[in-house]
């Protein structure tokens, strides 16, 4: 509700904007969040601080503002308009087809398909821009690098539509459910051949990853955990006219297996059980979530604290992503701008925060592509490994690339115009836009013109961190 | 002493890979025991149709499954008593007749993948058909000795996207003119004055001062050199093996070029399309080869097509083709030597409707990075390397 009423304030002229920031900085109560403050928290949670950000979060308490991330979306962005269709095409009435009809019929087919394609990773790029709380989409994200899955390989478009959901719903939610919805996932019994693994020959790729990304890491099983586990979800495949994933008991292995020493009749819901009952688990996601908020290096001690809280709490995420972001480490200055943005919250983050319009699609994508960030196509299985792989020689001048483009965008002094931006003074301006302060490269942004020390600013390599 | 510091700190981290090759080079330069050789990887994009690129004009079956696909027995150009090329190829009739054109026949793999995407990833990234790998063969199996200067990178790729080299370590650039990268990295601001306390602030500003340095290395080359007489042809391919040409002629000892072609993902009215990308492909290559040859670099150079799968056998019943498999790939340089490698696979004997491979992909690449790099693995046991380096 109160998310609503921003637009219209970052609208209004100028001289009326200053005034109302002026007041929120001088009139704050003291436990409130200051500049940095407010900048770190939506820098790492969500895709950056607009000016006319500060008025919400400068009277909130840390504790407030966190719980203020942490809220569910009040609105949803509507499903692709394709999203509920048939996931594969019918092949019974293909056939029925004439040649010449069925061949044109397939021509048009996969065209469609490739552009629903682009219209799904647009529409998830489009979502981050415009959620009323980022931190869902970047959770979605998150749990995407997590439980990947590639759309190339996957095909439909439907069916990844419906795995983004799924990661969408479960983003702050419990993790135990998502792990058991992602087990069975359409998407996922495509990518990883979870389909084809049937008890006359277990596959085992599906499983393999189950343990060694998504829950156990490595190490900390045997082969034979593998094949039991292999073995306790054979059977599943997907329903052709629906997509939907059922359970074939004929090609299910109903007989006893042990798993991390744990032996029954083991099936889809036992493995998860008998996984969520391993402290790594709660550990591996609690390091995973360490380096996308706090850190590239996790504290072991507060990685304890926090897997046992997470235990504890049945795998429930915001409670855990709450400790998360009110522990010391997350506030701590030596963290802050210790992390590299990826090329989503670098192309995300630079609209949002000038309030830019998304480029076309197709140019969307590939910049993102460009950058080393192909939305719902991971490299592989492991997904993006982040951080410092953000940057290498072509990518950083992709991402110089893509500012220079922007800031062609904000050259037209219309388009600044009525924007925040161009009230501030040059040090709170900065102090948005960096996590990190240095008096002397600042004298150089101190040019003239709201644009020139915008554009400098934007194009410094501080603009990468966050 | 600071910058050397941060380098090899830098290089420990996984992130770092191409920095720790400088790293290395403080204390140990790495010896460069053979002549310096690019490698030009050409992408014919979409798959190419290999039947109708190298056509088998003897045989009836061929002209049984592609009543309006066939190219007339009496235009192909014949290489031997059983295949020729399609006439569209003729500019590389000459390089035929020179020996310097490999033709290997039925390259391809087991168990076929016949998408674009993944069969493509297989392709640059030298898996087997259900093994996914991040990093390209390139950045794999070139060694060390192979790379290039310091402060120019290991491969150039014109227009996007990485394909063989990327992951690995090896210093990609993408770029449509090398001044383009030129004027970028003048730009980019390198502060002296940022303290670099921060791993992550130090990675960016050492790859941001390698750019630099890449970028007014290439400014040197390029000063001076004077390309007015480059002729090549206006198609895209032209254009890009033009870049190719003038950053070779410029001295820079760049090891890897990858340049692509297509659309080759015909699936209706084939003939006219692929005839035509298969007159620009020969007619860049071969003005390619003139440039080179006169300004003799023609034997510093290797060129290897490569394609995401071949196409179905019989026509379809739009005048085109299917995803497939096996096809034939070139290689041409001035130190190739010519002639058929490999076997054609046989048109009665058919897996899905395509062609069985008889040649693993992975042996071109490995009797490259024999013949080419000098370098030699486990792997070469695995994949027998051919004769054609």
């Amino acid at each position: 509700m109160r998310r609503r009423r921003i637009r219209p304030v970052w609208r209004i002229p100028s001289l009326a904007a200053w005034l109302i920031l002026a007041v929120t900085l001088v009139a704050a109560p003291a436990q409130g969040l200051d500049l940095e403050d407010t900048r770190h928290l939506l820098d790492r949670t969500g895709f950056g601080v607009r000016p006319a950000d500060l008025s919400i979060f400068r009277p909130l308490t840390r504790s407030e503002a966190v719980a203020r991330q942490l809220m569910p979306p009040t609105t949803e962005q509507p499903a692709p308009e394709w999203a509920e269709q048939r996931p594969f095409p019918d092949r019974r009435w293909l056939k029925t087809l004439p040649d010449a009809e069925r061949r044109a019929w397939k021509t048009s087919y996969r065209q469609r398909r490739r552009d629903q394609w682009m219209e799904l990773k647009a529409w998830w790029y489009r979502a981050m821009l415009t959620s009323d709380r980022p931190l869902t989409e970047r959770m979605t994200l998150f749990w995407h690098n997590h439980f990947t899955s590639q759309l190339r390989a996957v095909r439909s478009p439907q069916l990844m539509w419906r795995q983004n959901a799924l990661l969408r719903r479960h983003a702050l939610g419990s993790y135990r459910e998502l792990l058991r919805a992602i087990v069975t996932d359409p998407a996922m019994l495509i990518y990883l051949d979870g389909r084809r693994n049937h008890k006359r020959q277990p596959n085992e790729n599906f499983a393999r990853e189950l343990l060694e990304l998504f829950t156990l890491g490595e190490g900390h099983y045997t082969e034979a955990d593998v094949v039991a586990a292999a073995r306790a979800l054979t059977g599943w495949t997907l329903d052709p006219a629906s997509g939907d994933a059922r359970l074939q008991s004929r090609r299910h292995d109903a007989g006893d297996k042990t798993l991390l020493g744990r032996s029954g009749p083991w099936g889809a819901d036992a493995v998860v059980s008998i996984l969520l009952e391993h402290p790594r688990t709660a550990e591996l996601v609690v390091e995973k979530l360490w380096r996308e908020f706090v850190s590239p290096q996790p504290d072991p001690a507060e990685v304890g604290r926090l897997s046992g809280l997470f235990r504890e709490s049945g795998y429930e995420v915001r409670p855990l992503l709450r400790e998360l972001l009110m522990s010391d480490a997350f506030w701590s200055a030596e963290n802050r701008g210790s992390l590299i943005k990826s090329p989503v919250e670098l192309i995300v983050g630079t609209l949002y925060r000038f309030d830019l319009p998304l480029p076309p699609d197709k140019q969307l994508i590939s910049t993102g592509r460009r950058l080393g960030q192909d939305v719902l196509d991971p490299p592989d299985v492991k997904g993006w490994p982040g951080y410092l792989e953000w940057i290498d020689a072509n990518r950083l001048i992709g991402r110089e690339r893509f500012l220079r483009g922007v800031v062609r965008d904000l050259e037209d002094e219309s388009a600044l115009a009525g924007r925040s931006w161009s009230d501030l003074d040059t040090s709170v301006m900065l102090r948005l836009l960096w996590p990190l302060s240095g008096s002397a490269a600042q004298s150089r942004v101190e040019e003239s013109g709201v644009r020139r020390r915008l554009i400098a600013a934007i194009l410094d390599p501080r603009y990468e961190l966050k | 002493m600071r910058r050397r510091q941060l380098l090899q700190s830098l290089a420990v981290t996984a992130g770092a890979g191409w920095l720790s090759r400088f790293a290395a080079g403080a204390t140990s330069p790495p010896a460069i025991a053979r002549p310096f050789g690019s490698l030009v990887l050409v992408e014919l994009k979409g798959g190419n149709d290999g039947l109708n690129t190298l056509i088998p004009y003897a045989d009836p079956a061929y002209y049984r499954l592609r009543p309006n696909l066939a190219v007339a027995r009496e235009q192909v150009l014949s290489l031997d008593e059983h295949l020729g090329l399609n006439p569209a190829l003729e500019p590389l009739w000459p390089i035929w007749q020179d020996r310097q054109l490999a033709l290997v026949l039925g390259v391809g793999y087991e168990e076929p993948n016949r998408s674009h995407f993944r069969s493509i990833d297989i392709w640059e990234t030298g898996s087997d058909s259900h093994e996914v790998l991040n990093e390209g063969w390139v950045s794999r199996w070139m060694p060390a000795s192979a790379r290039g200067t310091e402060d120019l990178p290991d491969a150039v790729v014109l227009g996007n996207a990485d394909g063989p080299v990327r992951g690995g370590g090896l210093q990609v650039i993408s770029l449509k003119t090398p001044e383009q990268v030129v004027r970028e990295a003048a730009r980019l601001e390198v502060s002296d004055t940022l303290s670099a306390d921060r791993e992550a602030l130090a990675h960016i500003l050492a790859v941001r001062r390698q750019l630099r340095q890449t970028g007014s290395e290439l400014k040197q080359y390029l000063a001076g050199f004077d390309d007015a007489a480059l002729d090549l042809p206006k198609s895209p391919l032209g254009q890009q093996l033009k870049q190719v040409a003038r950053m070779l002629l410029a001295g820079m000892k760049i090891p890897v070029f990858q340049v692509r072609i297509g659309s080759f993902d015909t699936h209706n009215q084939q003939r006219a399309r692929h005839d035509r990308l298969l007159a620009q492909l020969a007619e860049a290559l071969a003005a390619f080869r003139q440039v080179l040859l006169a300004a003799g670099l023609w034997d510093e150079v290797v060129i290897m097509s490569y394609s995401e799968f071949g196409r179905r056998v019989a026509e379809n019943a739009a005048r085109g083709t299917d995803h497939g498999a096996a096809a034939p790939h070139f290689v041409l340089g001035g130190r190739v030597k010519g002639g058929l490698y490999g076997e054609q696979p046989s048109l009665s004997d058919l897996r899905r409707g395509d062609l069985q491979y008889r040649v693993d992909y992975r042996q071109l690449y490995t009797t490259l990075a024999r013949g080419w790099w000098g370098s030699s693995g486990a792997w070469q046991q695995r994949y027998p390397t051919l004769d054609f380096l």
